[in-house]
């Protein structure tokens, strides 16, 4: 399983490479990417920040959870931290598994989960300002993601 | 006993300061270090409805212990994708 946070360009290829299997019928690919605007506002640039050893590890169990769920072959997670610039890729996702149902509903669930769970934040840049986005997407105090330890 | 606090993002971005090293009595819980943090930097204040925390990389609830050694990490609520 392949799962990275970096601040390298992040590559379709590897991550289809990695989950290739001669079990899998099928290869679902996602990409996020940074896109102009945001709430109306024109966004110049992007800057993500990460935990990046806790991040690698919660992408590693929804990864897994994921796996399961689903009966995915293989899964492979990347996200990317720094400045990054209109069109850039932030988060790429290859899964992989025999027939295609599986490879589109364990990426929506997967891409769904990571957003709501990886500590991981993005920035705001526009012309005179920037803001940290905490979003509607992610939980709030009152939902600690499953798995917390009491 | 020693624990390290990790800031990120907009909380690291109001306190000034991204890493902290702190002295705690055994039997603290998650909450005593983030209100001994407040007393610090009472800035933080606002972002405590919304903050969820880490012990040692897995989310925890705010009544948690702190084992000895831990690191703790303040987490805003999260953005990526």
């Amino acid at each position: 399983m392949l799962i990275r946070v970096t601040d390298q360009e992040l590559r379709t290829d590897e991550a289809v490479a990695a989950v290739a299997s001669p079990r899998a019928g099928a290869i679902d690919v996602f990409l996020g990417v940074v896109r102009d605007n945001n709430l109306g506002r024109e966004v110049g640039y992007l800057e993500y920040e990460a935990y990046p050893s806790m991040a690698e590890r919660v992408m590693r169990e929804i990864a897994e959870e994921a796996k399961e769920r689903f009966g995915l072959e293989d899964c492979a997670v990347l996200h990317r931290t720094g400045r990054l610039e209109i069109g850039e890729t932030s988060l790429l996702i290859a899964i992989s598994s025999a027939h295609r149902s599986a490879a589109f509903e364990g990426g929506r669930w997967l891409v769904d989960a990571i957003k709501k769970q990886v500590p991981v934040w993005k920035k705001e840049v526009w012309g005179d300002g920037g803001a940290w986005i905490e979003g509607p997407e992610s939980l709030g105090v009152q939902q600690a993601p499953a798995g917390v330890r009491e | 006993m020693q624990v390290k606090v990790l800031l990120f993002a907009s909380v690291a971005e109001k306190a000034g300061v991204r890493k902290i090293q702190l002295d705690l009595e055994r039997g603290d819980r998650v909450c005593d270090v983030r209100d001994r943090l407040l007393r610090a930097y009472p800035q933080l204040s606002p972002h405590v409805p919304t903050l969820m925390y880490a012990l040692d990389e897995e989310y925890v609830r705010e009544d948690a212990l702190v084992p000895d050694g831990a690191t703790l990490a303040l987490i805003p609520p999260v953005s990526g994708g």
